[in-house]
């Protein structure tokens, strides 16, 4: 997970381009949107007012990067709550497939056409959205990014898991803890170019450079690509290269789980500390059994969540997606736009033995 | 080396004894060359690492090879009767996922495995009917049920997930522990590599299968029942996808829609390597155990030589091209000596 591209379907490529086609075609000839109930929705044109009054009875589409898929469904469900609580509707459309390019770029012609207040698109690609968000955008659409951001100028706020400097800090100090400051450490990673796991271990390498870490030796960082069994035996091949290896960090759901496999299947369980990225889910019964300490992620929920109060706050016009301009997001407290209009809901969660049962997802 | 002829009736070919025995040399020939090969590559990566062979090192490779193993012997069953079954991946993910979900409900594991064995089994008679009675292409019919198994299998199991959780800990235990280094694991899979590779070797119905891969019109014509041989040949290969599925779900401890995508071409791909050929009629399942557990070697000594993963496939594939070449040369010679004995015995007999 996490930036690792899967096939890509090219019969459905075909067919979804065409689709896209005629519907942009549609979309551009036939819609006009009733500029009076949607004054504060071209709000990328008009002023920021914080003091506005959030406005009710609007609707909201989530479209992930692929429907199905267990963490935008946690992650698009905190969306929906947030929106009832706020007293606004919610839908939810997108692609099997978290691939299909031009599925997702004739969905968002769809709700624009649909003349929905605002969306909430998680992209598949920086750029192949871009000219049907804006689009939406002229059309008075709230654009809002979550999880994966497209060009920053193709949407107004982007709702960041987390920063790459919180998730890389973080990883390391939790595996610091673990292993007493001290030790060989190695990281098993994705695929090789995986943009934001190699953005995250350039962060990783430089907190290591830090006094506090003097004593920490990264050997190496292996690559499982996603893929259960290669994580598997990138792991095995980790702790028989460094016998002394003290730790492992595996920024990838997958990747953690099978190494936490595989370590609580061997003599190297509980001697050999791992943490990383991944879901109490998935990690539940090695938490349990001693194999894993703690590891961290940012909950879906709350970025869902963050996502839908940025939209309808877009909507209402509090924020027009400029960097300084703060909204409140319920009980998520107040949050302030960063460079480029990027909010992120905080640091991610620590899952411990004490706090894993409360989480599900 | 299409040319295994075993021949059915015996006494229609006066010198099938020193071609049998010439054939026997040539198998072993095939199979050593692929121990030398595993052989030599442990000892280089142990010589450079010495905790590669330590006791958790063996436990290890074994334990990598042994789903390969399970499924490549099905396999190979079914490329010997010149047919293959592309639906093993689908088959393993679906019977692995039918399996956790049992388990999951605090279902026993001994009915979870025949569950799995059950299921796999049942997509057998389904690729076996298809291909027997539909008189289609093997690889046309299993490519097919192979998307179909794998579309069933997304709409079943959509976004749901087996974790490690879910499964009873003795059931998991399983999947790693065993007596001394040997896992329980891989004595099972020997268990029925043994079984098989009697079965193949000395009963009639087992030798019907060469005779159908080397020439299916000949063994239709010596009365060979070819319809029940693919059928058995493809009920025990789903049957072995579906325990390799059990087994996937006991190491791994995490099966979801996607689970086995994409293992049928390593399981053809181990098979070839061990020496099963691709046109019928020759090979052991002993070489496609052994080209199975060549290929997981391979995966687990790059890591522990430090050498990057992104050369596995290629070395795979030049395993692969290399395994074919040999094949053909083997071919050639045997072809060549097979005539030389026949041509002996003709001008023994004119003399």
């Amino acid at each position: 997970m996490f930036g690792t591209p899967a096939r890509s379907r090219r019969l459905t490529l075909a067919l979804a381009t065409v689709t896209a086609l005629a519907l942009g075609a549609t979309a551009c000839g036939g819609t006009t949107k009733d500029d009076a109930s949607k004054d504060g929705g071209s709000a990328a044109a008009g002023k920021a007012d914080p003091n506005a009054e959030t406005k009710k009875g609007l609707t909201v589409a989530f479209l992930p990067k692929q429907v199905n898929n267990p963490y935008f469904t946690t992650a698009d469900n905190g969306g929906k709550k947030a929106l009832q609580e706020l007293g606004s509707s919610y839908k939810e459309v997108g692609t099997s497939s978290g691939t299909d390019t031009a599925g997702q770029v004739s969905y968002v012609n769809t709700l624009t056409q649909q003349q929905v207040d605002a969306m909430a698109v998680s992209a598949q690609d920086p750029g192949a959205l871009c000219t049907a968000l804006k689009q939406a955008m002229r059309n008075g659409v709230s654009v809002v990014t979550y999880d994966s951001d497209t060009n920053a100028d193709c949407r107004q706020v982007f709702v960041s898991p987390a920063s790459a400097e919180d998730l890389g800090r973080t990883q390391v100090e939790l595996l610091a803890k673990q292993i007493g400051n001290k030790g060989e450490i190695a990281i098993l990673s994705a695929a090789q170019t995986a943009t934001n796991q190699n953005a995250w271990i350039d962060v990783m390498k430089k907190e290591l450079e830090k006094p506090a870490y003097k004593d920490i030796k990264l050997v190496k960082v292996a690559y499982g690509d996603d893929d259960a069994q290669k994580s598997f035996q990138q792991t095995q091949g980790l702790l028989q290269e460094y016998p002394n290896l003290k730790g492992i960090i595996s920024p990838t759901t997958v990747g953690i789980k099978a190494a936490a496999q595989y370590l609580s299947g061997s003599k190297y369980k509980g001697k050999v500390k791992l943490t990383g990225l991944g879901t109490p889910n998935d990690m539940r019964a090695y938490v349990k059994n001693g194999t894993v300490d703690a590891f961290e992620l940012w909950e879906p929920a709350k970025l869902g969540a963050l996502a839908a109060h940025a939209a309808v706050a877009l909507e209402s016009g509090q924020i027009t997606g400029e960097k300084g301009q703060s909204f409140t997001a319920g009980d998520l407290g107040s949050f302030t736009l960063g460079e480029d209009g990027v909010v992120s809901p905080g640091e991610p969660t620590v899952f411990t033995k004490s706090n894993i049962d409360q989480y599900d997802f | 080396m299409t040319m295994t002829v075993e021949p059915v009736r015996q006494e229609v070919a006066p010198e099938s004894t020193s071609a049998r025995r010439l054939m026997d040399k040539m198998f072993k020939a095939r199979e050593l060359a692929v121990i030398a090969v595993l052989v030599v590559m442990l000892g280089a990566t142990q010589l450079s690492n010495t905790e590669f062979l330590s006791q958790q090192g063996i436990k290890d490779l074994m334990l990598n090879a042994t789903i390969l193993v399970l499924v490549a012997i099905g396999q190979a069953m079914v490329v010997i009767t010149r047919n293959v079954d592309l639906s093993v991946g689908s088959v393993l993910g679906i019977s692995a996922f039918a399996a956790g979900l049992y388990l999951q409900d605090g279902g026993n594991a001994l009915v979870a495995v025949l569950l799995a064995v059950g299921i796999g089994a049942l997509f057998g008679v389904v690729n076996g009917a298809l291909v027997s009675l539909g008189k289609v292409p093997a690889l046309v019919v299993t490519l097919g049920t192979l998307y179909i198994i794998r579309g069933i299998d997304s709409i079943w199991v959509g976004s749901r997930q087996i974790t490690a959780n879910d499964l009873p800990g003795g059931f998991v235990d399983f999947g790693h522990d065993g007596i001394s280094v040997v896992p329980y694991l891989a004595l099972l899979t020997l268990a029925v590599l043994v079984v098989v590779a009697y079965y193949l070797r000395s009963y009639r119905s087992g030798r019907d299968m060469y005779a159908l891969g080397s020439n299916p019109e000949a063994a239709r014509l010596a009365g060979v029942p070819i319809r029940a041989r693919i059928m058995t040949a493809y009920v025990v290969c789903g049957a072995l996808a579906g325990l390799a599925g059990a087994l996937y779900l006991a190491r791994f401890g995490n099966v979801d829609s996607n689970t086995g995508n994409g293992y049928e071409l390593i399981v053809v791909s181990a098979v070839v390597v061990g020496g099963v050929a691709f046109t019928g009629g020759s090979g052991t399942v002993y070489g496609a155990a052994l080209g199975a557990v060549l290929l997981t070697s391979i995966n687990g000594v790059l890591p522990a030589l430090g050498v990057s993963s992104v050369w596995v496939t290629a070395i795979n594939g030049f395993l692969l091209l290399l395994a074919i070449a040999v094949d053909r040369i083997l071919a050639l010679r045997v072809a060549g000596a097979l005539r030389k004995k026949a041509a002996q015995t003709r001008s023994a007999r004119h003399a």
